[in-house]
């Protein structure tokens, strides 16, 4: 398919892994930020094409991984709401609340329905004006106006029976955050290239100058993350602590700016807490007024539910790259998709799971001539 | 979460800009998709997808920097200026 097939040609990312070996005099330990990066490098065996001097360290950006447990608590006592659907993408399904799962809460009754698009879940609505329709907001940037636009045409036809559970997290307040830490080790960063496609990457500039890290926005495909990672190492090896963008096709440094504008008409800048990193300021969103009657918090009485989190689950450290996946005690025995402790091992962006997955077989593409 | 997929804009249903959609094919899988923020694209273009939203409209020049670069890398290496 055009677009995707030549970014995984296997010669072409055999001649950028040879030029990064060549320019690469390291160490440097360089964080992918997104997660869909992280099952791309883990699928298509890219790390094991680099030299063993460049460590690639997986980041926070798995909104699912990210979501508090209180959130899915809170999803599944919607979702059990008599008159409720509750809609989601698929990913949220299987991610363990206190007791329970949205998957569990659909197999004992409660209306939970797939959907590819939030568009989906307001045509639900629209359909079915005896029910109340929620719709599971979770994502970064790369989401939020899809969100936001499920929300805006709910407000302007005035549809009442649907609302989100809004889940939004930001991807530049999270950077600073690991940026800051005691324990950061990350020397450069692979920015997520769609989450840029909205956003642009302006935001990047002052945090690559104020701790001296180079950020390279990249895409998602096997030659775009090499060429990331070659851009990234190129400017270890000179010094240089730049903003660079890889992923040019599908990102401009001012982004959607109609994207933008409907983002900050419907949402709000809020302090959002991450599963296993804790609160963080001004790193989500939440719906402003008038948009606010679209909250479903706000709808339905959620309020009291406390969450209980599993000891076990190493994920906070997995997310902040402090900890590989195969570092976890519990990983692949007490801990697998099947029965995961934590939102890594069942997420498709996960890191846990793109370990699970991947790393007991072969490299999916970069093996063959093309995939 | 984040995956956003490429996709041809086979043709466009005009009308309010915020309904504003398109036929979009995928391979040959085709679906409908808002493109509400996208005013500007045209049928035949190539636009990213996600979440049933395009969110950009895929560069082709840009698209194509990449592979002169590796003509470049090539011609390096079998000039001599480049090993592995």
């Amino acid at each position: 398919m055009k677009y995707i097939d030549e970014y995984r040609d296997a010669s072409n990312a055999r001649r950028i892994a040879d030029e990064i070996r060549r320019v690469t005099t390291g160490p440097h330990a360089i964080m992918e930020v997104c997660g869909g990066q992280t099952h791309a490098i883990v699928k298509f065996g890219i790390d094991e094409l680099l030299p063993p001097a460049i460590e690639l360290i997986h980041g926070p950006g798995c909104p699912v991984c990210v979501t508090p447990v209180e959130l899915i608590d809170k999803a599944i006592a919607i979702a059990r709401q008599p008159d409720a659907v509750f809609c989601s993408f698929g990913d949220m399904l299987r991610v363990p609340g206190s007791r329970d799962d949205l998957f569990r809460a659909k197999a004992s009754g409660a209306d939970v329905r797939i959907v590819y698009s939030p568009l989906d879940a307001l045509n639900l609505a629209k359909n079915n004006p005896g029910k109340q329709v929620v719709f599971f907001a979770v994502g970064f940037e790369t989401t939020a106006p899809a969100n936001a636009l499920a929300v805006f045409q709910a407000h302007q036809s005035n549809i009442e029976n649907f609302s989100i559970l809004c889940s939004h997290v930001l991807v530049p307040p999270a950077m600073e955050a690991i940026l800051s830490s005691p324990d950061c080790r990350v020397n450069g960063f692979l920015a997520a290239g769609h989450v840029c496609t909205i956003m642009g990457y302006t935001e990047y500039e002052p945090l690559a100058k104020k701790y001296n890290v180079p950020i390279v926005v990249t895409g998602f495909e096997p030659l775009d993350i090499l060429h990331g990672v070659l851009l990234c190492v190129r400017q270890l090896e000179e010094g240089r602590a730049e903003v660079e963008n890889q992923y040019a096709r599908s990102v401009s440094r001012e982004g959607n700016r109609h994207a933008q504008r409907l983002i900050e008409t419907v949402y709000q800048i809020a302090p959002r807490g991450w599963r296993g990193i804790g609160t963080i300021a001004r790193s989500g969103l939440a719906l402003r007024p008038p948009f606010d009657r679209y909250d479903a918090e706000r709808r339905f009485d959620v309020s009291e539910i406390v969450a209980h989190e599993s000891e076990d689950c190493i994920s906070g450290l997995v997310l902040r790259g402090v900890k590989k996946p195969r570092e976890c005690p519990a990983f692949g025995t007490r801990c697998t998709p099947d029965h995961p402790l934590g939102a890594p091992m069942v997420s498709g962006e996960g890191a846990c799971a793109a370990y699970y997955r991947y790393k007991q077989s072969e490299p999916a593409v970069l093996a063959g001539p093309c995939a | 979460m984040c995956l956003a997929v490429p996709g041809e804009i086979l043709s466009i249903d005009e009308g309010d800009p915020i309904l504003r959609k398109a036929r979009v094919s995928f391979g040959g899988m085709v679906k409908e998709v808002s493109l509400a923020l996208l005013p500007e694209a045209s049928e035949g273009q190539y636009v990213l997808v996600h979440a049933g939203v395009g969110i950009s409209i895929v560069n082709d020049a840009e698209a194509e920097r990449i592979f002169d670069y590796l003509d470049q890398l090539g011609e390096l290496e079998e000039s001599g200026g480049a090993s592995s």
